[in-house]
């Protein structure tokens, strides 16, 4: 039986995303699969260095299709880093409140979606749909459902109001009471056991080796979480946990993921508990939006998204654009190092399995 | 191992239960009260400053001229027309426009084959002409302008008004760049200004802290910057599109921060004026704002040009009408010092029609240009008006300007001082007798008395009139003189009665008075400051009766051409009324005569 290439994307139902992979395989068993990005590169850091620095607030989140208040937050954070800003405390609040919402929203798309390569499509619908309450709250607070362009330099655009809040309990709260029907169908699921369980294992040496972070990391027994481990925001002020495993297979992947809805949940309840009232902004510069100017300097922020540790380098000239730009996502070790050296040895139909428990993003890769 | 096989069975449960999607379009979906959806604009609120398109930051936003709008001040006839195709709906137009007339509604659906309509020009209705609610709108949080003027600092009035320093101190550098920073560059200030200066240029330079930059924008349009930075009538600041929701930029302490900034020794390097020289040759009559003006551009063409002035001084009313606290000579210095430099000779102590005639020069140069302003006041002609305690505002800021120089007498400082006028010139004898009262006597007794009813309708500009009050001068608007009291041929007083209406239903100065409505205000010298006229005596008969007058000012092209070719005119004698004005009249007339005479 000879080699057979084929190509798995970038349009196949499986695929993560505008991602392309080209298998080598024999018989079922992948030989060689080489990773093809580029179709989302839209250039994005270098687009940045040519707007403004408010500007750029319409262009970063579409870095990140799911959960592209990452960006938001790490873009305000290293400019107020390199400005030395002190955001007003009640801001600070309620972008944690955006990110947890947020988490929660992509690992509604992210866990049940894991239905749709075994054929259990219960599960995406489900994960649309309550991700949809999510985006209602998003519309609500921010204005948008999707780009929500909301957190800004200097703390966030506009306030949150009583009524929004009460629409996060209502909506926090069924979420909570959602939970246990998702664990039977998919957890609970002996189908989902055998084609996950002990299947497409990621060692911690090869997550390590690799600078894999995220669930991919904690589920090889590693509590890597920037949250604990260098807390932004208020991290450090709220209790919680990071759901560790050890086993480092696709299931515990997944299933760390839904694990982590519950403690978004703890942390927007003691948000919104512990948020005080006051400003929800300040000026990063004088002058007009079309004059802001960022002192000369650089920074790293980082921060944890639902797919690992997401990071922005950025430099300024003290000018009125970014000097540089640079973006770490999450999914780019797995996501191109990662296929080439360990998918090989995959079974055909295990392959969608892998790119989604890995958390391949294409739009971050590509940028 | 049963577990594993029955648990996902329990969500055949939601079998029976309702779909959580609704049936769109049968069902409509309102969004929420922020939702950021299709524009409106409020086109009478909307100025088309552009600033909208500015920020856009997927260049979905352009300006599109509206021929059936009016063309007025501070407005531009130009509307934004969006691209929904390029549009990310992130708000920042909403949230940086200067008037707040473009809003988002909560209408989010456009459905068409056809892709210009797309492409849409909001006005108080959406894209589909339906009522939707407000969506997002811009509050004090989302804010994307600047909207407080950095404070200038001031000399306070306890202080000032014991003498006569420039009061107002100018921007530092922070305070100046500050400032700068707020601008949004909409050029709304260029076309209001008579002479179109680069304002929203000037102000970036600032911004970039390159006041060489900025030195040259000035040059290519303002000789007189210095002088301008300080008593300009700034209309440009009352359409500033700032101003619709917060305070104008301080566009005219700017213009003063940047000529203050740079070292007169450095002008030449920076502005590198080499002109090619031409062997013709012009006059200026009057040294004024007009007369400086056009001699600069002249000059800067290559001509050479004589200006010829009566007083000792060039400079005109910048020099002797102008009180010192608000325009120091060595700011008006600063600027002649550098017309001057260029190879502009001005002969002082000439006076035009006694030491030398019109007609000499027209046969010594090519072309004239006449700018001597308006020398004369006006009287109310009311009774008493012709004893010598009643005196002119003009000859008399003359006479301080003088004693302050030390180039005259004191003039008679009166213990109880009557104003009659309510314009700049009327607060300027204001104000400068308060500063002679209190070096005099240690105490200010001013009234001003005028026709107009309200501060608002007084042709002063409000600072003048609060500064003015700071510093004890009493304001009594709208009351009209009826008679000056004079006891033993000495000024005792003013008797007013109240004015009613100052202009009649055509808009036209017509005063109506409550003749039983009367009041004294106390003093023993009244000023009149209630308007100037041109002295013509200069200009011999033949020459007159060619000139065609209009109310008192000289007729000309838009060259600033008279009837007469060669001869040119600029300046309070034909338009008015103020320095911009006149610098304007100067460079128009400077390319009027470069254009004649290349043609004779």
């Amino acid at each position: 039986m000879g080699e057979v290439k084929f190509f798995f994307g970038p349009n196949h139902p499986g695929m993560n995303g505008n991602f392309s992979v080209h298998l080598y395989v024999e018989g079922d068993t992948v030989v060689k699969a080489r990773p093809i990005p580029g179709f989302l590169h839209r250039g994005f850091e270098k687009l940045m260095e040519r707007r403004l620095w408010f500007q750029n607030m319409a262009l970063i989140p579409r870095i990140c299709v799911p959960e592209p208040d990452i960006n938001e937050i790490c873009y305000s954070m290293a400019i107020e880093k390199i400005a030395k800003i002190d955001v007003p405390e009640r801001a600070q609040w309620i972008r944690m409140i955006v990110l947890e919402l947020a988490r929660m929203a992509n690992h509604f798309m992210s866990f049940p979606g894991i239905g749709g390569p075994l054929g259990l499509y219960t599960g995406p619908n489900w994960g649309v749909a309550d991700r949809d309450r999510i985006l209602d709250i998003f519309e609500a607070l921010t204005g948008a459902r999707v780009y929500h362009m909301y957190i800004i330099p200097g703390g966030v655009r506009k306030d949150m109001t009583p009524k929004i809040e009460d629409l996060i309990q209502k909506t926090i709260d069924y979420i909570e009471s959602r939970l246990p029907d998702y664990e039977n169908l998919i957890f609970k699921n002996r189908i989902v056991h055998t084609r996950l369980k002990g299947k497409i294992i990621l060692t911690r040496e090869q997550a390590l080796e690799m600078g894999v972070t995220g669930v991919g990391l904690r589920a090889t027994g590693v509590p890597y979480d920037i949250r604990k481990v260098d807390p932004y925001l208020f991290y450090d002020k709220v209790d919680f946990e990071v759901p560790t495993a050890t086993e480092g297979d696709a299931f515990s992947r997944v299933y760390l993921k839904f694990l982590e809805i519950p403690q978004s949940i703890k942390i927007i309840r003691q948000a919104l508990e512990k948020m005080p009232a006051g400003k929800v902004n300040v000026r990063i510069s004088e002058g007009s939006a079309l004059r802001y100017r960022v002192p000369k300097g650089y920074a790293y922020v980082h921060v944890e998204s639902s797919r690992g540790e997401y990071g922005y380098f950025m430099v300024s000239d003290g000018g009125e654009k970014p000097y540089r730009v640079a973006v770490r996502g999450a999914s780019y070790p797995q996501g191109l190092y990662g296929i080439e050296k360990y998918m090989p040895g995959t079974r055909i139909e295990d392959v969608p399995v892998w790119l989604a428990t890995m958390d391949v993003c294409a739009p971050e890769i590509d940028r | 191992m049963e577990k594993s096989f029955f648990a996902p069975t329990k969500a055949w449960k939601f079998l029976f239960r309702k779909p959580v999607t609704i049936k769109v379009p049968y069902e409509k979906r309102e969004a929420s009260e922020r939702y950021r959806g299709f524009h409106i604009n409020d086109w009478s609120k909307c100025i088309g400053c552009g600033t909208c398109a500015k920020i856009c930051p997927t260049d979905a936003i352009k300006m599109v001229e509206v021929p059936e709008l009016p063309q007025e001040f501070g407005k531009k006839p130009q509307r934004p027309v969006i691209d929904y195709g390029r549009c990310s709906f992130c708000g920042m137009c909403v949230d940086i426009c200067t008037t707040g007339s473009l809003k988002m509604t909560r209408e989010y659906v456009h459905i068409s084959p056809d892709p210009e309509t797309f492409i849409f020009m909001p006005t108080e209705k959406g894209i589909h002409n339906a009522e939707f609610p407000l969506g997002w709108t811009r509050d004090a949080d989302s804010d994307l302008l600047d909207l407080e003027r950095v404070e200038m600092e001031m000399v306070e009035a306890e202080e000032r008004v014991k003498s006569f320093i420039e009061y107002v101190r100018g921007y530092s550098k922070e305070r100046a760049m500050k400032e700068a920073s707020r601008c949004v560059e909409c050029g709304i200030c260029t076309d209001r200004c008579p002479q179109h200066m680069n304002i929203p240029e000037y102000i970036k330079s600032i911004w970039n802290d390159d006041l060489e930059e900025g030195l040259r924008w000035l040059y290519k349009t303002n000789p007189l910057s210095s002088v301008c930075g300080r008593v300009c009538t700034h209309r440009c600041e009352e359409v500033c599109s700032i101003s619709h929701r917060g305070e104008a930029i301080a566009i005219r302490w700017l213009k003063r921060y940047i000529i203050d900034n740079v070292p007169l020794e450095k002008f030449d390097e920076i502005l590198k004026i080499k002109p090619e020289k031409k062997d013709k040759k012009v006059a200026i009559v009057g040294s004024g704002p007009a007369g400086l003006s056009a001699a600069y551009f002249l000059a800067t063409m290559g001509y050479s040009v004589d200006v010829y002035e009566t007083m000792p001084k060039p400079g005109g009313v910048m020099r002797y009408g102008i009180p010192r606290y608000r325009l120091p000579d060595e700011a008006l210095d600063k600027d002649i010092a550098f017309i001057e430099a260029l190879g502009v000779r001005i002969m002082t102590n000439v006076k035009v029609g006694e030491d030398i005639s019109l007609e000499k020069l027209h046969e010594e140069y090519d072309a004239v240009f006449l700018s001597t302003g308006f020398g004369l006041g006006g009287s109310t002609k009311v009774p008493g008006t012709d004893h010598p305690d009643v005196i002119q505002a003009l000859p008399l800021l003359r006479a301080i300007r003088n004693f302050l120089r030390g180039d005259g007498p004191k003039p008679k400082i009166p213990r109880k001082l009557v104003v009659i006028g309510g314009g700049n010139v009327a607060m300027d004898v204001a104000r400068s007798m308060a500063r002679l009262q209190m070096m005099e006597y240690g105490e200010v007794h001013v009234h001003v008395a005028c026709l107009e009813r309200t501060y608002e309708e007084m042709p002063a500009d409000m600072e003048e009139i609060e500064e003015g009050e700071e510093e004890g001068v009493v304001f009594h608007p709208g009351w009209g003189p009826i008679r000056v009291i004079i006891e033993d041929d000495k000024v005792k007083g003013v008797e007013f009665k109240k004015c009613l209406e100052v202009f009649d239903e055509t808009g036209r100065f017509n005063p109506k008075f409550d003749e039983e409505n009367r009041m004294v205000l106390e003093g023993d010298m009244v000023v009149e400051a209630i308007g100037q006229a041109p002295d013509y005596s200069y200009i011999p008969d033949d020459l007159k009766e060619k000139l065609e007058f209009k109310r008192g000012r000289i007729v000309t092209n838009p060259s600033q051409q008279t009837n007469i070719p060669w001869l040119f005119a600029g300046g309070d004698i034909v338009h008015g009324p103020d320095i911009i004005n006149g610098v304007a009249d100067g460079y128009r007339a400077a390319k009027g005569i470069d254009e004649y005479l290349k043609g004779v």
